[in-house]
Order: structure tokens, then sequence, then C-alpha cells
């Protein structure tokens, strides 16, 4: 049998994407379950507040933002921990083509179904906190920009603690210091817009966050993938 | 601390057999040997390199199985194989006819949720027909497979093993080999 | 170049290094933080608007900036670990964590401390004591990272990515709070910030940085050298030194077999 290797760095990236996306799409509840927790979150505010709609309107940013990085948080444990389980991951680190373009594979479907119905849900999400409508644009933006950075950041605390039981409770205090950076940033950047004032300053800079943590962001996670299947 | 002192080289055409109670650190040497886990100290070299030094080289000469078979139960049986060849640079379209070497026609489409942990081990076996790479680590190959699947899979190791590759497994059972085909490695405790 | 540092990979030849330097850093602690401390609590002149409280910059300031220190020398460490494979260097770490995260734990309650008789709250949020925060979660992440591994060099290859992911993000997450602090700036000018420094601040100032940065070698190399011992508990070396009387062990490390 002629079956030589043939080892495409796009393929593989592809091949990962859809085999993730396929699990995914099988086990729905992994990709409602956090979007729910996004809405419910987000709801209990006026709750706890008051549905002063001055006061929803100054704070409607940050909660978004929070709660957004709460629900992220919430499912990235899925990343790894059942390929953990059952062996797979094992096999992708044995696998030929390089651990960086199958980790970049998975933190991007991770992405597109955490971070995109995130995104979707959004806008509905900022007319229930009568967030002001200049913001709207630069809410999606951030979201936009801001949410891939939320993933990538994320897996290497996953990649951290995927090894030890009851990791989910340390993965937050490992990765929320990191996500700061992100929050400030945002939520400045949807008040600098509610003033109608130019916020592509910040955008540069969760711009530049993205694109450091793209670059880099995939070697930690293998690295912290061969310390914890060691 | 599992064992200390242990040096061994391996040639094309070996079948290597590690031996040892349980607990004695089987499953950690061939981990060693397969790069997965960092020994405390000493060096595992493939064609006079350290294997961290070209690991893409390496990793392409070899094929590892675990204790755990690698498999998704939320994909069906083909599904999980096109993946598992594709993984290591193999054709995905031999995947059909590989189910049928481990007696898997009938089930391609079953999700492995819903197939046995003989079956589960099985998909994962099965590359081991496909693969192009001459290194074979495996560990309790033989774990829930029937004697006839026992029987195909030592024929299959003979055959690699004439053509150049190598093979290095743990197993309870014994092989059927030739005594002097195999070579035995014996870890056992030692009692201070 | 860097030869001469060659030796010092071995842990036996690092555990005997640090044991010579250990009783001159905490002679030299003791003496320091001795004057330095009576200097500024009771004799520096008081500042001509805070008052006698200001004192508490004297230890403030210095905790703080050992704070960071720390963590950088334990990223440091980290990369010698992870690029050149030195144990010696997971065990270095792991001696520096919790002095770092016991600094950070000063510089936050003496901040506060500074801050009550200034704006009358126990807590402000400033760059400096929200930087200062959010470095205290980075230590105890660490900590808490490498305590959840039983196998201590996983453990510290673990612990290692992450200081290094932390130290990248911390100037990252510093210039970020600093710069919310900017847009949410009230009508007073609350920052905890050094004030020019006159000549008879500087002298107090230098001898307290000295005395404690002794303190902290100090503390450092006891903690080092136990890390040392415990993670070659198996080498001949070790049990030489557990059967000799005559040498510094923790007695819990004495008689076990």
């Amino acid at each position: 049998m002629n079956n030589t290797p043939s080892l495409s760095y796009k393929a593989a990236f592809l091949l990962i994407i859809k085999r993730d996306l396929t699990i995914a799409f099988r086990h729905r509840d992994d990709i409602l379950n956090p979007l729910l927790f996004f809405v419910i979150v987000v709801t209990l505010f006026p709750l706890g507040i008051g549905p002063e709609s001055t006061t929803l309107s100054r704070i409607a940013p940050g909660i978004i933002w929070v709660a957004a990085l709460l629900s992220t948080l919430l499912s990235l444990d899925r990343l790894f921990k059942s390929d953990h389980n059952d062996g797979s991951l094992e096999q992708m680190l044995l696998s030929p083509h390089p651990v960086f373009i199958l980790v970049l594979g998975k933190i991007i479907a991770h992405w597109l179904l955490t971070g995109l119905p995130l995104i979707l849900v959004a806008p509905l999400l900022a007319v229930l906190l009568h967030l002001n409508e200049n913001s709207y644009g630069a809410l999606m933006l951030t979201l936009l920009l801001g949410t891939p950075v939320l993933s990538l950041l994320g897996a290497i605390g996953v990649a951290l603690t995927v090894g030890i039981k009851k990791g989910g409770v340390l993965l937050s205090l490992l990765v929320l210091p990191l996500y700061i950076p992100v929050l400030i940033f945002a939520t400045s950047a949807i008040d600098t817009a509610a003033m109608n004032l130019p916020y592509s300053g910040q955008l540069a800079i969760i711009a530049a966050l993205l694109f450091g943590s793209l670059t880099l962001a995939p070697f930690a996670v293998s690295a912290a993938l061969k310390v914890s299947t060691n | 601390m599992l064992f200390e002192h242990l040096s061994l080289n391996i040639f094309p055409g070996d079948i290597v057999q590690i031996e040892g109670a349980n607990g004695s650190g089987k499953t950690s040497l061939l981990r060693i040997l397969a790069g997965l886990s960092q020994p405390y100290e000493g060096q595992v070299y493939f064609k006079d390199q350290l294997i961290s030094q070209d690991q893409e080289l390496f990793y392409q000469n070899l094929l590892f199985l675990g204790h755990l078979p690698g498999v998704k139960d939320e994909m069906s049986a083909q599904e999980n194989l096109e993946f598992n060849l594709a993984l290591h640079g193999l054709d995905k379209k031999a995947a059909e006819a590989t189910l049928n070497s481990v007696n898997l026609l009938g089930f391609e489409d079953t999700l492995a949720s819903q197939l046995s942990a003989g079956q589960h081990r099985r998909i994962a076996l099965a590359k081991l027909w496909q693969s192009q790479a001459p290194i074979w680590i495996l560990d309790e190959p033989f774990t829930a497979i029937d004697k006839l699947g026992v029987t195909k899979l030592e024929q299959l190791f003979l055959q690699h093993a004439n053509k150049g590759g190598c093979v290095i497994l743990t197993t309870h059972q014994d092989l059927s080999f030739d005594d002097d085909r195999i070579k035995k490695i014996t870890l056992a405790y030692q009692f201070y | 170049m860097w030869k001469w540092l060659h030796p010092y990979a071995n842990p036996e030849v690092s555990f005997h290094f640090t044991g010579k330097l250990m009783p001159w850093f905490s002679v030299l602690a003791a003496i320091f933080l001795s004057v330095g401390l009576v200097w500024a609590l009771v004799f520096a002149p008081a500042d001509y608007q805070q008052g006698e409280s200001f004192r508490i910059f004297y230890i403030h300031v210095p905790a703080a900036m050992f704070s960071m220190s720390i963590y950088f020398a334990m990223a440091i460490a980290a990369f010698c670990s992870l690029v050149w494979q030195l144990k010696l260097s997971d065990a270095a770490a792991s001696a520096m964590a919790p002095v770092g995260a016991t600094f950070t734990a000063i510089a936050l309650i003496t901040g506060a401390a500074w801050g009550k008789p200034m704006w009358g709250t126990w807590w402000i949020w400033d760059a400096r004591l929200t930087s200062e925060l959010i470095l205290l979660f980075l230590y105890l992440g660490v900590m808490a990272l490498h305590n959840a591994f039983e196998d201590k060099n996983v453990a510290g290859k673990a612990a290692g990515i992450l200081t290094l992911v932390g130290s990248i993000n911390l100037p990252i997450i510093k210039y970020s709070v600093e710069w919310w602090n900017t847009l949410h700036q009230g009508a007073t000018v609350s920052k905890l910030g050094k004030p020019s420094m006159t000549a008879e601040m500087f002298w107090p100032f230098l001898i307290c940085f000295l005395g404690f940065a002794f303190l902290i070698s100090t503390i450092i190399c006891i903690r080092f050298r136990t890390e040392l011992l415990s993670r070659n508990s198996m080498r001949p070396w070790v049990k030489k030194l557990l059967l000799s009387p005559e040498k510094l062990v923790p007695s819990s490390l004495s008689g076990d077999k």
C-alpha cells in the first residue's frame, strides 16, 4: 500500500477545525450553555442594581464585557479536556504536523463556537441595558477583536491545567488577570464612542493584543500541553 | 524512582518486549522513548540525534499507541479513522478498506459512543495497517482483542520488523514468536 | 563568556556557594534594617504635607519595587529552566515565589495604611495599588499551579510557563491600568507617587532599601537550599550531609528512611 505522508500546514489546520466543529455540533449543549450563561449574567445586573436607565447605560459596557469574559472562561474547559481524557491529545502531540498549527486550529474552532455567538447576541443584550446608541459599533468591533484574544490567552490557562483534577477553579485565577488589559481598552473604547469621540486608538491596541497573542500564544499552549501530558 | 542506569539500543528489524510487574514503569519507559514524558536524567536518540532536536522528523518516523485509544465518541468509526490517518499525514481514503482489516466492516458509520472498548481499540490499531513509520511503540496493544485478532497483529508485527521497521511493545500475554526473534527487557523492583 | 557560571548548575556546588553567602546576607540585613528602619521611622523629617504617616513610604516603596523585581527574577529563572533544562532554576523560582508574594502583600497593606490618613478610606483604586493587586493574583496563580502537580519537575515547568506568560503580560497590564486610572481620575489627584526626594529622605530610604534587599536574599537563600535538599534527597551528597551533624539541616529531613 503506497501511502506516503503528506504534510501541508493548511490541510492540517483545516482538518483540525473541521473535526472540532463536527464534534461540537454533535454536542450542542457545549455551545448553548456558555451563551445562556452570558445572557443570564447580564440580566442579573438590572435585578441587582435597579432598572434605572441612566445607571444601566453608564455601566453597560463593563457588564457586557465582564459577562463575556466569564462565559468564555466557562467554555474553555471543553478545549482540551475531552481530548486529554480519551488519548486524542497525545496523538496530536505525536503527529508529524507542527503542534503550533493544530493548537491554533483548535483555538480558532473554539472561538467560532464561543466568541462568534457572543458577538451575535451582544446587541440584544445592549438593548436590555440601554447602551448608548453611538456605542453599538464600538461594542461589536471590540468584541470582534477582543474575543479571539480571550480564546487565545484562555487556551494557555487550560493547557496548563488540563491534567489537574478540579483544574477549573484554578483556571479563573490564572486567566482572569491576563484578561484585564482587553477589558480596560474595550470598555474604554465603548465609553469613548458614547461621547461621539474617535476610539480608533483603543481598537488599535486591542488589535495589537490580538496579533501578539495570535503569534505567541500557540507556542505557550504547545509547551504547556507537553508539560501537562508528561 | 522507577528505574535507573537503563541504556538500550534498538535496531531495524528488532521486536522488543518490555516486561515487568504492574507498576514497574513499563508505560513510563515507552512514553519516554516516544518523547511524551521527560526522564529525570538521560536522553533518547533517533539516528544519532536527540529526538528533541528535530521533533517533526522523529514523529514522521514514529507511531505510538498508548493506553487510551484516542477515539472520539461523537464521531463514527470511519470518521475517527480518517482523522487519525490524516493526523499522521496518511491518505484518508484508505480508511474504509482499513476498517475491514480490523473486522469493523459494517460499523463504519456507527458512532463510537455505541461501540465497545474492544472496537475502540481496533479503530486505534487500524492505522498500523497504513502506517509508513518504521518505529512502532505500542503499550498493551492486545488489550480487549480476541485470539484471532492477536494472531493477525502478531503477523503484522513480524511483517513490519522483517521489512526493516521495529516494534517496541509491552504485553502481559506470551508472544508466539520464536524466542530468538524477540529481545526482552525486564524492569524489576529492587528492594533496598 | 558565561563559562564561569557553568559549575553553579550543579546543585551541590550551588548549595555550598549559597551556604557561604547566607551568613553575610543575614548579618548585613540585620545591620541595615535596624539602622534604616530606626532612622526612617523615628529620626527622618516628617513630610511637609502628609505628616508622620508619610514614614510608611520607606517600607511601602521598597516593598513594591521588590515585588516587581522578584517576579522578573522568577521569569528569568523560568526561562533558564525551560530553555536549558536547568532543574536548579526550578528550585530557585519556587524559592522566590512566596517571598515575592509576601512583599506584594506588604506593599498592598502599607499602601492601604498610607492611604487611610490621606484619603480617609482603606483602599483606593490608584494605578500603583491596582497593579500590585493584580501582581498578587499573578503570584498566587503561579504558586497554586505549582502546588497542583505532584511531580515537582512537571510542576516547575508548568509554573515556569505561567511565570513567563505573566511577565510578558505584566508591562501590558501595568500600562493599561495606568491608562485606565487617568481616564477615571477624580477631582483629587490620588497618587502614591514618590515625592521629590531630598537628601534627608534619600539616605534612610537607601539604607532601608538595601536592608530589605539583604533580607530577601537571606530568605531566598534559605528557601533555595531547602528546595535543593528536598529535590535531590536521593543523591549521595545529600545523604552525606544528613549524616554529618554539624551541617545545618531542617529536622524534618533527618532520620528519614
